[in-house]
């Protein structure tokens, strides 16, 4: 019972967070301030959701839930690697595509051009 | 318990359409690669929660696992696309801030 | 000593990917494991001049660091949500490009920096040249922020000990 809790909580604030990271790359500015959204709400939020999961498949406790868990954790570990590494490649690929930086004074543009 | 991860299924299903505006809208072509990035690890989620409601987690994570890492060498290949697009890189329109040290 | 705990820490892998305990697969392992070894051994751990110890005493310092990194990602999280809840335009972003420079020596130290520094609230690492790092800052306060080196002096302590 007490598990089931630990996971609902987990994967909520999951959800949450993926929330934020959704709403973030349809409302800021410029390329570089989506890759904020992009790069960080999709890291801590993944990692909510599986190692709720992944509790949550220890509950009844067996030597392959043990090992489907052990496979879970090493795909949050992955994600925490691999995250920040496409994120400076694609932000690189942006910077040499000569992506604009959105700033205060360009009152006239909407966020979107 | 079974409700709730279908609820969660759905809920994560629902949180790619916004993305979705973004690959359809996104102004330039790397902007649909960051959102298809995206798209990519919510499927990695969607496929362990698509495990746990058939009760056959044990393999769904193996299909995760490829998932995730097809998902990064992809992003990494687009990414490498655009290297050498704008070789003198000046970088747009703003100033860079030194360290004071 | 380093191959054998590379061969080592490959078997492990392999019994959690592959999860069946009988001879056979085992031995399949053991094979694959010994062959990756012998062909591809120096890609990890390139420093072989370091001692046990060193490394064991890296090994017991880095969970500390990582439950402060888990804690920094929270933040920067929560940052991005208050962000994109904020009402009308959106008021805080300024952004702005920060070049710092670095201490530490080895290419493993940089990467941990670059990292650390993208998963912070607020920053992303662009690229490294040399011993510069490009930073993309969201807003003033996120540049004052990483401006100062507490994080570049917690990862020397654990990686580069001898550099302070």
């Amino acid at each position: 019972m007490i598990i089931e809790i630990i996971c609902i909580v987990l994967v909520l604030s999951g959800l949450l967070f993926l929330v934020g990271g959704a709403i973030g790359i349809i409302r800021f500015p410029d390329f570089y301030t989506r890759m904020h959204a992009a790069g960080k709400g999709d890291t801590m939020s993944v990692f909510l959701i599986l190692i709720g999961v992944a509790i949550y498949q220890l509950n009844d406790f067996s030597i392959a839930n043990l090992l489907v868990a052990g496979k879970i954790f090493f795909i949050t570990i992955f994600i925490m690697w691999a995250g920040p590494t496409s994120t400076h490649a694609l932000i690189k690929a942006g910077i040499d595509e000569g992506q604009k930086v959105w700033t205060r004074e360009d009152k006239k543009g909407k966020p979107d051009a | 318990m079974e409700n709730f991860f279908i609820l969660t299924g759905v809920a994560i299903f629902a949180l790619m359409l916004p993305i979705l505006y973004r690959i359809i809208v996104g102004p330039t072509a790397i902007d649909r690669i960051v959102a298809v990035n995206m798209i990519g690890t919510k499927t990695m989620v969607l496929l362990i929660i698509i495990g746990m409601l058939f009760k056959r987690v044990d393999m769904f994570v193996d299909f995760a696992l490829t998932y995730a890492l097809l998902n990064f060498i992809g992003s990494l290949a687009a990414a490498r696309f655009f290297d050498r697009v704008n070789p003198d890189k000046q970088i747009a329109n703003l100033e860079t801030k030194e360290q004071e040290s | 000593m380093y191959r054998l705990s590379i061969f080592l820490l490959l078997c492990g892998i392999w019994i959690v990917f592959s999860g069946q305990f009988d001879a056979f697969h085992l031995a399949l392992g053991v094979l694959s494991a010994a062959f990756i070894t012998a062909i591809s051994s120096s890609f990890l751990f390139v420093d072989r001049s370091k001692g046990f110890g060193a490394r064991l005493r890296q090994i017991t310092l880095l969970p500390g660091f990582l439950v402060w990194m888990l804690y920094q990602i929270l933040l920067s999280n929560i940052h991005i949500l208050k962000l994109a809840f904020s009402s009308g335009e959106i008021p805080e972003v300024k952004p702005s490009l920060v070049r710092i420079k670095t201490n530490l020596k080895t290419d493993f130290g940089k990467w941990m920096l670059a990292n650390s520094i993208t998963l912070t609230p607020g920053t992303i690492t662009i690229s490294i040249e040399g011993d510069e790092l490009l930073i993309h800052s969201i807003s003033s306060e996120t540049t004052e922020g990483v401006l100062d080196d507490s994080m570049e002096r917690k990862i020397a302590r654990i990686f580069e000990p001898e550099s302070q």
